[in-house]
C-alpha cells in the first residue's frame, strides 16, 4: 500500500509513459518507488492516452517493423522537422535507444500490431500498440502494480523544494488532502504546460480562452513551474505549442484524434467575417495540417469555417461530428451565424476564379484559381452542388515544447551547468531539448520510453548509494 | 433493423470509433467499420453480431466512460445484439418472452417438461418408474423408445427449421444474397473462425475480467461448446447404433456415446460454470446489466442439462433412474424448444456475420451486378481512398490511416 509518510526511494511525478517507464526502470533496479499521479484511475496516462506509436530505429524487419529504417534517416527526418531545433547527441542517443525498446516494452505487457505492410504507410517506421496508447499505459500499470510499485491517483504534486541541486520534499494534494512527501531522488515526468490556459495567456493573450486542447486537461506545468522558478535550466521555446485545426465542436480538453478534420484541402476556409484567409491547397494536408491551428488562432475570435460542396464530401476521413448541412450558401451562412451576403460574395469570387483542371487528390493537381487573393493552387473545384456542408474550425493545441534542461543521464541541469543531484526528467517535460520545433510521428513517445528508462535507472542507482 | 435506442447509441459510438480507428489490430469489427463510411440498420446488426465481446476495445478506449463521448463497444453492441436476436426470431413473438423472464421461463419448461413425462408415467405403471432396470432397453422401460423419438425428432425439426429461418433474416437484412453461401474459401474461412474463436482475443487473449488479458473465456467457451458438440454427437452414434445395429441403450461405460456424452457433459460443466465465474467477478461497466437474466438462463439450463444427464450416468442402475431419467429428458426437451429463443442463437448469428466478413473481404471475383437491398450501403472503399499512396510513401498520404511523420498521431 502507499504510505506517504515513508521516505520512499524514488518519487516519480505524473502517470504517463515516461513516468511508468521510470517507475518500472527503477523498481527493477530495486529501489522502492511511488508513482504520484495526477488524474483520477479512469484518466490516468496523460497525454499518452491518445498516443498510438512509436518511432523505432531497426537495421531489419521485425516483427512489428517492416524493412529497415536506420539512425542517419531518423536523424535526417528529425532535422528537417525541427529546422535544426534540436541537440545532436541527446537526439542521436535517443535514437539509436529506440532499436532496443521494442522487446522491452513487450515484456512490460505492450502489444503491438503486426507489421501490416502496404496498409499502414508508417508500419515501417513506427510500431504500433494494439489498442492505442490507452492499452499501453495499462499494460505498464498493470506490469509496475505486479512489481510492487506504489500508486496513487487523484495525487497533484504542487511544488518541489530545491536546495543546493537537491530535491528535499515534494508537496502533493493527495485527494484534496495537502501532503508533504520525501524520497531520496525524485523522477519529473509530468509533462508540459498545454492544459494550463492561464499560462497559455502569457503568450497568447486571450486568444487562449478559444484553444481547445487535444489531450489531457492534468498538464498544468505546475513542477515545471516550480522547477523553473528554482534555477533550473530551461529548454525549448516557451511561446511555442504544436496546434492543429479541430472541430470547434470537441471538447475543450481530450477530444483526441477523433476531433481532426481532414477536409481543408477541398474546401475553402472562411473567418466571422466570412472572408478567406490563406491558401487552402498549398500542399497536401498532413503536411500542412499543423500550420492551420496557428491561423486560425490568428483570426478574429479563433473561429473558422470550412466549406465544402457535396462533390467533397467523401474525399476524406470522417470526423467526431457531424458537418453543418444547408441547401443554399445563404442557409449554411444562416446556420453558422455569418453574414449571408459576405459568404455568397466570397463563394461567387472563388467560384469565378476556379481555373478548371484535372481534379486528382492524390497529386498536387492543377486545380487553381486565377485572379484572388488569397489564391488557392491546388485542388479547387466551384463550390456550386448543394448540399453544401461546413465545419467549424478552431486551434486545438497539443503540447508545449518548454521544458527543464538535461544530460544524458536524463539529470536535471541547474542555471550553472551543474546536474541537481537527485532529480531527473523524462517525457515531455525534457521533450523540447531533442524535438525544439515542428513533430514527427511517434517521436515524443520515443523520448519518453528511453528517457523514462534512463531517469528510472539513475533514480534508483542514486537512491542506492 | 428496425430503429432503436440501442441502435442509435452503436451508431454514434461506431461514427467516433470510424474517426478514431485505434483499435483496429483487436478482431474483426474495426477492418469491416473502416468499409464504411455511414452505418446502415443492417450494418450495425452485422457488426453487433461480428463482435465477440472481448472487451478490449474498451479497456483500450481514451473514450470510454467517464470520458463525455462515453464509449463502450462491448455494451452497445451487447444490448443490440439481443435486440437483433428479438428481430429476426421466427415466430417473433416467443423472444420476447424469453428475453423478459429466461431463467424462470427455462426452468419451469424443464420442469413441465419432466413432470409431463413422469406423470405420463406414473399413469402408465408406476412401479415401472421407481424399479430397477438394467441391460439393452433399461431407459425404455420407463420411457418408451418411441415416445423418445417422436419427442425427440419433432423437436429437432422444429429448432432447426426456426434457427434456419432466423438465419435467413439476418442475412437478408444485413445486404446478404442466397447466392454468396456457396463460395467455399470464405465459407472455410468462418467455419475455422467458428472453431478457434480466433476473434475471442486473438493471439493476446481478451480483458476477460478487467485490463490485463487471458484466455480463460475462450478455452471456457472451448469446453462448452466441443462439450455441446459431443453430447449431440453421443445422441446422434446412438441412434445409429439403434437403427443400424439394433444395440439397445443403455451402452457400457466405454461404449463411444457413453465416452461422448460423459465428456460432452463435463465440458459443458465446466464451460458454463467458469462463465458463470467470469461473469460475475469481472468488471461489470462493459457488461449489458439489464440482459444478465437472459444470459444467466441460457448457462444454468446448459448447466443442468450436463449435469443432470451426468446424473442419470451415475444413477442408471438404481431406482432413481426413472426420475432421473425423466429430469434429464426434460431439460433436454426444454433446451431444445427454447434454443431458437435464447442466448442459443447468438452462435447463428455470429457464425454469419463471421461468413459476411470472410465474403466481404474477399469479393467475389465478378460481382453479379445484383441489386443490393436497400439496408446495405454500398461500401465505400475510404481506407482504399485514404491509403492510395501509402505503401512506402510516408509523407504524402491522404487520409488519417495514414499517419505521417509531420502529424500528430
Ligand atoms: C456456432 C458458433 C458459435 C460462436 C461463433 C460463438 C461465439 C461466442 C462468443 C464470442 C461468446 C462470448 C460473447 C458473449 O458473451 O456474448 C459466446 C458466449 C457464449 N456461448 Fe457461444 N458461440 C458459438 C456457439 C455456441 C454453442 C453451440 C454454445 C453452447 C451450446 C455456446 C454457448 C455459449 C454461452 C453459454 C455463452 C455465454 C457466456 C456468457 O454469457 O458469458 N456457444 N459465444
Ligand atoms: S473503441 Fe475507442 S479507441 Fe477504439 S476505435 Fe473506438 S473510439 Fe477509438
Ligand atoms: S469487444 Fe472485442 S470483439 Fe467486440 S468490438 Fe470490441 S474488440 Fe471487437
Amino acid at each position: 500500500m502507499a504510505d506517504l509518510t515513508k521516505t520512499y526511494d524514488v518519487l516519480v511525478i505524473g502517470g504517463g509513459n515516461a513516468a511508468l517507464c521510470a517507475a518500472i526502470s527503477a523498481r527493477r533496479a530495486g529501489a522502492s518507488v511511488l508513482v504520484l499521479e495526477h488524474a483520477p484511475r479512469e484518466f490516468r496516462g496523460g497525454n499518452s492516452r491518445h498516443t498510438r506509436n512509436l518511432r523505432a530505429m531497426h537495421t531489419a524487419p521485425t516483427s512489428v517493423l517492416t524493412e529497415a529504417y536506420r539512425e542517419d534517416e531518423y536523424w535526417e527526418d528529425l532535422l528537417r522537422v525541427t529546422g535544426g531545433n534540436t541537440d545532436e547527441t541527446l537526439a542521436r542517443m535517443t535514437i539509436r535507444a529506440t532499436a532496443e525498446v521494442l522487446p522491452w516494452m513487450e515484456e512490460c505487457g505492450v502489444r503491438f500490431q503486426p507489421s501490416l505492410s502496404g496498409t499502414l504507410s508508417l508500419s515501417r517506421t513506427n510500431a504500433f500498440f494494439l489498442g492505442g496508447g490507452k492499452a499501453l499505459v495499462n499494460a505498464y500499470y498493470v506490469t509496475a502494480e505486479r512489481l510492487g510499485v506504489d500508486v496513487l491517483y487523484d495525487s497533484e504534486v504542487t511544488a518541489l523544494e530545491l536546495a543546493d541541486g537537491v530535491v528535499r520534499s515534494a508537496t502533493v494534494t493527495c485527494r484534496g488532502f495537502p501532503a508533504t512527501v520525501r524520497a531520496k531522488a525524485v523522477v519529473a515526468s509530468s509533462g508540459g504546460f498545454q492544459a494550463n490556459i492561464g499560462w497559455l495567456k502569457r503568450y497568447w493573450g486571450e486568444a487562449a480562452d478559444n484553444f481547445i486542447i487535444r489531450g489531457t486537461p492534468y498538464a498544468k506545468g505546475r513542477i515545471l513551474d516550480s522547477l523553473l522558478a528554482q534555477g533550473v535550466q530551461q529548454a525549448g521555446d516557451p511561446t511555442q505549442c504544436h496546434a492543429v485545426a479541430i472541430d470547434a465542436r470537441s471538447p475543450k480538453f481530450d477530444g483526441g484524434i477523433v476531433t481532426r478534420l481532414d477536409c481543408v484541402p477541398f474546401s475553402i476556409v472562411v473567418n466571422r467575417n466570412a472572408q478567406r484567409f490563406y491558401d487552402e491547397g498549398e500542399d497536401f494536408w498532413p503536411k500542412r495540417y499543423a500550420i492551420w491551428g496557428r491561423l486560425v488562432a490568428q483570426q478574429p475570435g479563433q473561429i473558422a469555417y470550412s466549406i465544402i460542396d457535396s462533390k467533397a464530401v467523401e474525399l476524406f476521413m470522417p470526423s467526431v461530428f457531424p458537418p453543418v448541412k444547408a441547401g443554399s450558401i445563404e442557409e449554411l451562412a444562416g446556420k453558422l451565424t455569418l453574414d449571408p451576403a459576405a459568404l455568397e460574395r466570397t463563394v461567387n469570387e472563388y467560384n469565378a476564379a476556379v481555373r478548371s483542371g484535372t481534379f486528382d487528390t492524390t497529386t498536387l493537381d492543377d486545380c487553381r484559381t486565377d485572379g484572388i487573393t488569397p489564391p488557392k493552387t491546388h485542388w479547387a473545384r466551384p463550390i456550386d452542388i448543394a448540399p453544401f456542408y461546413a465545419y467549424p474550425l478552431r486551434p486545438g493545441i497539443t503540447f508545449t515544447y518548454l521544458g527543464v534542461k538535461i544530460d544524458e543521464r536524463a539529470r536535471v541541469l541547474m542555471q550553472d551547468g551543474r546536474p541537481a543531484k537527485n532529480l531527473f526528467a523524462a517525457g515531455e517535460i525534457m521533450a523540447g531539448n531533442i524535438l525544439g520545433r515542428g513533430y514527427l510521428a511517434g517521436f515524443g513517445m520515443a523520448i519518453g520510453t528511453v528517457f523514462g528508462r534512463i531517469a528510472g535507472k539513475e533514480a534508483a542507482t542514486y537512491a542506492y548509494h | 433493423m428496425r430503429t432503436t435506442e440501442a441502435l442509435e447509441d452503436a451508431r454514434r459510438a461506431l461514427e467516433i470509433c470510424n474517426a478514431c480507428r485505434y483499435c483496429e489490430g483487436f478482431c474483426a469489427v474495426f477492418p469491416a467499420m473502416e468499409k464504411r463510411r455511414a452505418f446502415s440498420n443492417g450494418d450495425l446488426s452485422y457488426l453487433a453480431n461480428l463482435c465477440h465481446n472481448c472487451r478490449g476495445c474498451y479497456h483500450a478506449c481514451q473514450y470510454a466512460p467517464p470520458h463525455e463521448f462515453g464509449i463502450n463497444l462491448p455494451k452497445s453492441f451487447a444490448e443490440l445484439r439481443v435486440e437483433t436476436y428479438e428481430e429476426y426470431a421466427w415466430p417473433r413473438p416467443m423472444a420476447r418472452l424469453l428475453r423478459r423472464n429466461g431463467l424462470v421461463v427455462s426452468i419451469v419448461t424443464a420442469l413441465a417438461l419432466a413432470g409431463v413425462l413422469l406423470g405420463a408415467m406414473l399413469l402408465q405403471a408406476p412401479d415401472l418408474l421407481y424399479g430397477t432396470h438394467t441391460g439393452p432397453g433399461a431407459f425404455y422401460a420407463v420411457v418408451p423408445h418411441s415416445v423418445m423419438v417422436a419427442l425427440g425428432s419433432v423437436t429437432f425439426l422444429f429448432v432447426l427449421f426456426a434457427l434456419g429461418m432466423g438465419f435467413a433474416n439476418f442475412w437478408r437484412d444485413t445486404g446478404g444474397r442466397a447466392a454468396e453461401l456457396t463460395r467455399g474459401r470464405p465459407l472455410r474461412q468462418a467455419l475455422s473462425d467458428v472453431l478457434t474463436l480466433r476473434h475471442l482475443g486473438g493471439q493476446h487473449g481478451c480483458n476477460d475480467r478487467d485490463e490485463t488479458f487471458s484466455t480463460a473465456r475462450r478455452r471456457f467457451h472451448h469446453a462448452l461448446f466441443y462439450g455441446f458438440f459431443a453430447c449431440f454427437a453421443s445422441t446422434g452414434v446412438a441412434t445409429l447404433y439403434h437403427v443400424l445395429f439394433g444395440w439397445e441403450a443403455p451402452y457400457g461405460l466405454f461404449s463411444l456415446p457413453v465416452l461422448l456424452g460423459t465428456f460432452g457433459g463435463l465440458g459443458i460443466a465446466v464451460g458454463t460454470a467458469g462463465m458463470l465465474w467470469l461473469k460475475l467477478t469481472g468488471d461489470q461497466v462493459p457488461t449489458a446489466k439489464r440482459l444478465m437474466g437472459t444470459e444467466v438462463a441460457f448457462l444454468a439450463l446448459l448447466a443442468l442439462t450436463a449435469v443432470s444427464g451426468l446424473l442419470l450416468l451415475a444413477l442408471r442402475s438404481t431406482g432413481a433412474m426413472g426420475i432421473a431419467l425423466a429430469v434429464h429428458l426434460g431439460f433436454v426437451l426444454s433446451l431444445f424448444l427454447l434454443m431458437p429463443y435464447s442466448k442459443f442463437v447468438h452462435g447463428v448469428y455470429r457464425a454469419a456475420a463471421l461468413l459476411r466478413y470472410a465474403l466481404e473481404r474477399e469479393p467475389a471475383p465478378t460481382p453479379a451486378p445484383v441489386a443490393v437491398p436497400a439496408a446495405a450501403e454500398p461500401p465505400i472503399d475510404i481506407v482504399r481512398l485514404a491509403r492510395a499512396r501509402s505503401a512506402e510513401e510516408n509523407t504524402q498520404p491522404l487520409g488519417r490511416s495514414t499517419p505521417n511523420p509531420a502529424a500528430g498521431d
